[in-house]
């Protein structure tokens, strides 16, 4: 029997560009054990609902994490408005899915370029973030940032986007079609690229739906979970099915994001064709005084925002449950019995997102 | 221009921020900003490191994270805060885990404001950065002199000492001439371990002085 050895993984380390640490219990190049711990950028921006006002706590939610602050302040928002009974306008549901799709664009193409480097495609990389950034300059255009937007509110949203403007972006977004059309097509054909993900890190259906694996990870493992099914927003008027593999490998993640941005870019166009005309936000009055859960789904799968009012200006407990979180179980997994050379690969295709996670 | 100015490498450590600084440090490699037209390289590793870009606050946790990479870089350093967090918290300012801005754990050379920092604001803080490390660059060779004397006073400070030692310890003795010079030197071999234990004591302490000032100073 070999000798078993304590591997050190973060928290600083070349692929992560947040830090977590795993403690990787390896035999030979066989890691046996892997054990994580986190808390390294824990804020604990949840006891702040105590110093803040609701209508300004959204800002603070939207910090959690900065790669899918839009879906974090809708979520917020969206909880209070059912604790308070607030109907959003149509309008403003409309233009919160568009800028949630784009926000699920651009961080899956963020995250494909993040994979790209780490199995050490760099050039792949850089495809992915210069694509990115188009979608990035729609985001900045039709809101005023590029990465924390401070565009949702309680009632609704605080900008409105033209029509004319609206066609212009669906049109924009085709033209990123034809260009991540390419770009996919490495990503799912290139010899070297299949080399490292197909077959690596395998989540069966099983164990995927037992450890709760939520969003893409569970999707590429067979469970057809996608929480904009419950038809939130303007999901509703929309028909359409969730992206399912079912090999449950880095290669059905990656294909199942790579799918999704598709189907993000389907959606858009959609919306912006059947777009209704009116308000883009209703007045709030009084203050929260019930508890309400809301569940929305980000672009690493299920997040849920829970608030609980007293009546006054400042919400009484205020719990955010973040995907990676949920997917942490299920990344530990996987990483029993591979290779301490795919380590990394196996921890970027749950998406990690730290601050997510920590709050 | 030195060479150092025209190829910086920078290292880039989260605190605690919300990754919107983070992606936009990373934003500023791909091909819109593309840094690596300046010689700017991310790197992984703290040895191969001239600049440190900092983003988001500190906290228990990752205070020592923090303190370990600075220390690992070798001199010249410079230290770019990015984001308000890293600058005093921001937003999370008044939560529970946040000690503050990153300037209260190592000695931070330029702040670039933002939430999140613009690629633009942090390109233009690490060129600004640059100007820092050329300054701490030129005072380097004098910095590097001032310890070495300071090492060896303190050197020939502990020599004399043991001098000192050695010959109260000869005088002490009793017994045989003969013998008497082994003794003293058995003695004086003893009273080395002796006394260079408390020496060593002393050493670390007053290098790490010389280091906080030479911190603070470059």
């Amino acid at each position: 029997m070999s000798k078993r050895t304590v591997i050190p993984f973060g928290p600083q380390h070349p692929v992560l560009p947040e830090p977590v640490h795993l403690d990787l219990v390896i035999e030979d190049e066989k890691v046996v054990e892997a054990i994580p711990s986190i808390g390294y950028i824990h804020r604990g921006l949840e006891k702040l609902v105590e110093k803040r006002e609701f209508t300004e706590m959204v800002y603070v939610i939207e910090r959690v994490c900065g790669i899918c602050s839009f879906g974090h302040g809708w979520g917020y928002c969206k909880s209070v408005e059912g604790n308070m009974g607030i109907e959003v306008p149509e309008r403003g549901e409309f233009l919160r899915t568009i800028w949630h799709e784009l926000s699920r664009i651009h961080s899956h193409l963020l995250w494909l370029g993040l994979l790209a480097d780490g199995f050490g495609f760099e050039s792949l990389f850089m495809h992915s973030w210069r694509i990115r950034e188009t979608v990035l300059d729609i985001l900045e255009r039709t809101t005023g940032g590029r990465v924390i937007f401070s565009v949702c509110k309680v009632g609704g949203v605080r900008k409105d986007v033209s029509n004319e403007e609206l066609k212009g972006i669906a049109d924009i977004l085709e033209g990123i079609k034809k260009e991540f059309t390419t770009l996919s097509k490495v990503f799912l054909d290139d010899y070297s690229v299949k080399n490292r993900l197909v077959g690596v890190g395998v989540l069966s259906t099983a164990e995927a739906a037992e450890l709760c694996a939520v969003g893409p990870m569970a999707r590429a493992s067979g469970v057809p979970l996608d929480i904009r099914l419950d038809g939130h927003g303007a999901y509703g008027r929309l028909d359409f099915e969730p992206v399912v593999e079912t090999d449950g490998d880095c290669y059905a993640r990656c294909k199942v994001r790579i799918r999704e941005v598709y189907q993000s870019i389907d959606i858009i166009a959609r919306l912006v064709a059947t777009m209704p005309d009116g308000e883009i936000a209703v007045a709030v009055k009084g203050s929260p005084s019930g508890e309400f859960v809301a569940r929305m789904e980000q672009p690493r799968g299920e997040a849920y925002y829970y608030s609980v009012g007293n009546g006054s200006k400042f919400l009484e407990r205020m719990r955010v449950r973040t995907p990676t979180n949920m997917n942490i179980p299920a990344m530990v997994k996987t990483l029993q019995g591979c290779e301490l050379a795919d380590v990394p690969m196996l921890i970027l295709t749950i998406d990690p997102c730290i601050s997510c996670t920590e709050r | 221009m030195p060479y150092l100015a025209k190829s910086p490498w920078v290292i880039h450590y989260d605190g605690s921020s919300c990754n919107g600084c983070d992606i936009e440090v990373l934003a500023c490699l791909t091909p819109m900003y593309d840094v690596e037209r300046f010689g700017i390289i991310n790197t992984g590793n703290p040895k191969h490191a001239d600049v440190f870009l900092v983003t988001g606050s500190v906290n228990e946790q990752n205070i020592s994270v923090i303190k370990q990479i600075y220390d690992q870089m070798p001199r010249p350093k410079v230290v770019v805060a990015v984001g308000i967090c890293a600058i005093s918290g921001g937003v999370f300012k008044e939560c529970y885990n946040i000690m503050g801005g990153v300037d209260t754990v190592i000695p931070v050379d330029v702040y670039v404001p933002g939430c999140a920092a613009r690629p633009e604001a942090i390109i233009d803080g690490v060129v600004k950065g640059l100007a820092a490390l050329e300054e701490k660059r030129k005072r380097l060779p004098e910095e590097i002199a001032a310890e070495k004397a300071a090492e060896r006073e303190e050197k020939a400070a502990g020599a004399e000492a043991l001098a000192e030692a050695a010959k109260e310890q000869a005088g002490g003795a009793d017994g045989p001439a003969t013998e008497v010079g082994a003794a003293a030197d058995e003695d004086a071999e003893g009273s080395e371990k002796a006394s260079a234990e408390p020496d060593a004591r002393i050493e670390p302490d007053e290098g790490a002085e010389a280091e906080g000032k030479g911190g603070q100073n470059g």
